[in-house]
């Protein structure tokens, strides 16, 4: 009995610790002060997220007792059912809102997958003239701060006569540099040979983006698909987009929170349903992502 | 002639001959013959130079003017910035408050960052997918990080101050968003919940595709722990990726203005938590002085790039 105990508890530790072959120079210690190092780092990690939950889980009369508490003790659904129903009495309906959501962040991703594997090719492989100082451009592009250049891109979106169409989200976001740079990264380590192969047999450039860069670089596309729906998903675009009918569901959910601290669960519960759809696609996605970022490295 | 550009596919360095007669035309004849590169390249490029290039060349342009939006641009010359250097001291506040946020986030979320997946890496499989998983939520968490507000809200139901009280550390509520003591360090913890974002990815990945014979090597030559292991084999080998997350990191640090304005308001109690965004989102946004915020724009720009070169150059040596 004893012996089995013993058995299956070191079958844990070894599920835990077990890398994929047999590290050399490792100590016990070693072992477990690392172990309490995640632990501490994973526990400040997760519990803003659990108290989140928890909060959105709250019915209103449990949201003044003292001291507060971490579960409600009577978890419901409550603030998730206000929040639609709230949300269905609203003069535009709650699926246009969503659907307004998503037909922004799809279409960007789209056009942005599209367009930085293209423009990728050449800046990986390509030897033209002012290549070099367009991938100077992609990497300080990496440096700036989107925030500053708002008020630049509203004047051009009205001289574009974009304003208030979907356009003035979507324009705007298209050609984030690092979705260029991490794709320009992973087509550099697409081998040269099978290009130059493709090259005798008489392809031209945009039969080998077509016909062989496009479809290795999925990988890499997944990514890229990943961090733009992640950035782009809770945004409201409220300053380009006026037009109730064409407002996203963020805006519309950050409307009703905006009701103090008696909307306090109602605004977890928002955070919450807005958190689903990024972290189910980057669980999905994970290995994908992971691949694409092996390619990062920056060399200068 | 066509070996103007030196001839290797995606090779980085560019071998240009002496001047000479033909130069002019040999050019010609090479972007004419990569019309299709350029084909490829122009969709995103319009897009990028349109509102990504263009509007840094807007914002130094007009950061030598005074402009209110409403009516043209007037020409001051260097006026914007000699009042944001020498006589604007609420910038000066703001630009200690970014300095002191910089130094502390910046730093200690790309130490923990390297620490947490350097350990992760050596976990099982499904141990690290968990983990990775676990570190890199909160900064795609949206709004939940409002919940911090409630974690530091001022009257004893929030979580921080109903612990602070149970314990018996504190006896009445602190209002740890209004008062000036507490606002800046919220935003770095905050900020630091919240850093582990494709930089982390990017070293999470550079430890995975490390090989393990160079492990096996290290150990027959005489490496005796994991710190000789770390500093002698995992670190040179990972330094592009080392560069790569530093460059996120210290421009997701400067550019963040979100999580200051939500917990502690814009401005806040006495610019405590006002940090160079704040600032720049105030002029551009509230006072319309669009001429003088484009000041604070160029200078954070020019800084945060200098920064990432000094970086970067020291980054170097390590890879070496």
């Amino acid at each position: 009995m004893e012996n089995i105990k013993k058995k299956s508890f070191r079958k844990v530790i070894k599920a835990i610790f077990s890398p994929r072959t047999e590290r050399v120079s490792r100590s016990k210690y070693g072992n477990a002060a690392m172990f309490i190092f995640i632990a501490i780092f994973a526990v400040f990690s997760l519990i803003p997220l659990v108290l989140s939950i928890g909060m959105s889980l709250k019915p209103i009369n449990e949201l003044f007792v003292f001291p507060p508490t971490l579960f409600p003790r009577n978890p419901g659904f409550d603030n998730y059912k206000m929040l639609f129903s709230l949300i269905n009495t609203t003069r535009v309906a709650f699926s246009r809102y969503f659907f307004n959501s998503l037909f922004i962040t799809c279409a960007t991703t789209a056009i942005h997958v599209l367009v930085a594997s293209m423009a990728a090719y050449p800046l990986a492989k390509g030897r033209f003239p002012g290549k070099n100082v367009l991938n100077q451009m992609v990497l300080m592009a990496l440096m700036f701060v989107p925030a500053i250049a708002d008020v630049i891109n509203y004047q051009t979106i009205v001289s574009f006569g974009w304003i208030d169409t979907y356009m003035a989200a979507i324009g705007p976001n298209v050609a984030a540099a690092l979705g260029l740079f991490l794709m320009t990264n992973y087509i550099t380590t697409i081998s040269n040979s099978l290009l130059e192969a493709a090259k005798i047999d008489g392809c031209s450039d945009f039969r080998i983006y077509r016909s062989i860069i496009m479809p290795l670089c999925k990988p890499a596309s997944l990514t890229l698909i990943i961090i733009m729906f992640q950035n782009l998903w809770g945004q409201t675009y409220s300053s380009y987009i006026y037009s109730e009918s064409l407002k996203t569901l963020p805006y519309a959910l950050s409307q009703i929170t905006t009701g103090g601290y008696i909307r306090a669960g109602a605004g977890q519960a928002v955070g919450i349903i807005m958190l689903i759809i990024p972290a189910a696609v980057f669980i999905i996605n994970q290995s994908n992502i992971l691949e694409t970022m092996a390619t990062s490295g920056l060399k200068e | 002639m066509n070996s103007v550009w030196k001839n290797n596919w995606g090779g980085d360095r560019i071998m240009r001959k002496p001047l000479r007669k033909g130069k002019i035309s040999s050019l010609r004849r090479q972007i004419h013959s990569n019309w299709q590169m350029y084909a490829l390249l122009f969709p995103f490029m319009f897009f990028f130079f349109v509102f990504t290039v263009y509007p840094v060349i807007a914002s130094l342009a007009i950061s030598f003017t005074e402009y209110n939006v409403l009516e043209a641009p007037r020409f001051v010359g260097l006026s914007n910035y000699r009042r944001l250097f020498l006589e604007d001291t609420i910038f000066q506040k703001a630009l200690q408050n970014t300095l002191v946020f910089a130094v502390i986030t910046g730093p200690l979320g790309y130490l923990i960052s390297f620490f947490a997946s350097w350990v992760i890496n050596e976990m099982g499989r499904y141990t690290k997918a968990i983990l990775t998983f676990v570190f890199y939520i909160p900064s795609i968490s949206g709004t939940v990080y409002t919940i911090w507000a409630l974690i530091f809200d001022s009257d004893i139901y929030g979580y921080a101050n109903s612990f602070l009280i149970k314990f018996g550390f504190i006896d009445d509520p602190i209002a740890w968003l209004t008062d000036e003591r507490y606002i800046l360090a919220i935003i770095i913890l905050v900020q630091l919940w919240m850093s582990m974002g494709t930089g982390f990815l990017a070293m999470r990945a550079g430890f995975a595709t490390n090989e393990q014979q160079y492990y096996e090597a290290g150990a027959i030559d005489g490496i005796k722990n994991r710190w000789q292991e770390l500093w002698y084999i995992t670190i040179p080998m990972m330094a592009p990726h080392l560069t790569t997350a530093a460059v996120l990191q210290i421009t997701a640090m400067f550019s963040n203005a979100s999580v200051s304005t939500t917990l502690a308001g814009n401005p806040s109690t006495n610019y405590a938590g006002h940090l160079i965004m704040n600032h720049f989102a105030d002029y551009s946004g509230v006072r319309l002085e669009r001429g003088y915020a484009s000041a604070i724009a160029v200078f954070l720009f020019a800084f945060i790039f200098i920064v990432n070169r000094i970086i970067m150059r020291a980054l170097r040596k390590v890879g070496q």
